[in-house]
């Protein structure tokens, strides 16, 4: 595996940490610092800059009865949180966004398939599926669209991206995702509105397929 | 850890013996240093005092039940408190659990790196005073910045962040990680 060289913009992990980012984004945000230690240690400097804000803030002296009540709750049983954990090429919160089932790719023409993960009037979250030289659908952004690999490599005007390598396309690029020869390309897609897709599909079909 | 034990922060050594001897003292330690800021965190959200002590209360038991994944060579306290607190009040506030990266686990028995957690400790000394250097309104922003009231667009727009604080930051996070994986591959 090659090294990550696409990276999450220093901005967007304070608002990941903050967690002032979209759901969609969030996910993917989430699985690319699964996957890099850079954006891992990133991460946590910014929960440093949140810890410093937290310890220096104006406190507000709490009710008398609260800490013994919390005192009080140590030992009762509590459901522990599910944890998600990597498999294959999915990291943990992929597999999380899956429910832990395996992808249901559905077809959308040319080879390429999706499943979608999630999908609502913020944004949406899906898995694409790019056969070796096929081009993702050639698309318009109306929102931000952030693209991360998980198996293969794609190319475009700005460069390519292998495994771990984050795209992030808005409004003023038009791009032509292609994906590279050899293993087919898969990717995490999510973008905080739905995409236009300007030839192949025309606007009336976009709720059938959810693209 | 021994003698250098007396040198880590108090903050510290209490989520130690949370961690590994579930200190109910050092908890209620925990709870008197950072419950109330933690109030204030949560009013400055605009939450209510009512809400806001639910909050805290959850993020409390939170710290105590999660108090095995507190590494203190990768995170200081109030930075692991941080983004407990945050999680909870967006989990609440959206009815959904906010997507985290996989945890990285620590080997069990690892021995203590007493330096690596004082040089944490240390840069988190530099980023306080560094916050407190900043002129109020730079202040504002960051705080405002990391309560969540920020998009990520309007968090780029701004140039008051001390990055270089976090740079450094950064690249000491950056040898431990290396350091922990070179042990975990071995
Ligand atoms: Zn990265």
């Amino acid at each position: 595996m090659s090294a990550i060289t696409h990276h999450i913009p220093d901005a967007m992990l304070a608002a990941y940490a903050a967690g002032n980012l979209p759901h969609a984004f969030a996910v993917v945000v989430a699985s690319h610092v699964s996957l890099c230690e850079q954006c891992r240690v990133a991460l946590e400097a910014h929960q440093a800059v949140g810890g410093a804000v937290l310890e220096e803030i104006a406190a507000v002296a709490v009710s008398s009865s609260l800490k013994n009540d919390i005192l009080a709750q140590l030992d009762a049983p509590f459901r522990p949180e599910p944890v998600y954990e990597r498999n294959g090429i999915y990291p943990g919160p992929v597999i999380e966004a899956l429910k832990g089932r395996a992808p249901r790719w559905k077809k959308l023409g040319m080879g390429v398939r999706q499943d979608i993960l999630t999908a609502d009037t913020n944004g949406s979250v899906r898995l694409l599926y790019i056969p070796p030289g096929q081009a993702v659908p050639d698309h318009s952004h109306s929102g931000l669209e952030l693209t991360l690999v998980l198996q293969g490599s794609f190319s475009d005007e700005t460069g390519r991206f292998g495994v771990g390598d984050l795209e992030i396309a808005d409004e003023d690029l038009e791009h032509t995702p292609i994906a590279d020869d050899g293993e087919a390309c898969i990717c995490l897609a999510a973008t905080d509105a739905r995409l236009r897709f300007r030839a192949l599909v025309p606007r009336l079909l976009q709720p059938l397929f959810q693209i | 850890m021994s003698q250098s034990n007396i040198e880590i922060s108090e903050q510290t050594q209490w989520m130690i013996a949370v961690r590994d001897n579930r200190d109910r003292a050092a908890f209620a330690a925990l709870f008197d240093f950072f419950a109330p800021r933690l109030k204030g965190f949560m009013m400055r959200s605009g939450l209510s005092a009512h809400q806001a002590e639910e909050i805290v209360q959850d993020v409390m038991l939170t710290i105590w039940r999660k108090a095995a994944m507190f590494d203190p060579h990768r995170a200081q306290v109030s930075a692991w408190i941080y983004q407990i607190a945050r999680n909870r009040q967006i989990d609440i506030a959206r009815k959904e659990r906010r997507p985290m990266p996989e945890e990285l686990k620590e080997e069990p028995g690892t021995e203590a790196d007493a330096s690596q957690i004082l040089g944490l400790e240390q840069e988190a000394g530099r980023l306080k005073q560094a916050l407190t250097k900043l002129k109020p309104e730079q202040r504002e922003m960051i705080e405002k910045a990391y309560l969540g009231e920020l998009t990520h667009q309007e968090i780029s727009a701004q140039t008051g962040l001390p990055l270089g604080t976090i740079k450094s930051r950064i690249r000491l996070g950056l040898e431990r990680l290396r350091h922990e994986l070179k042990d975990l591959k071995q």
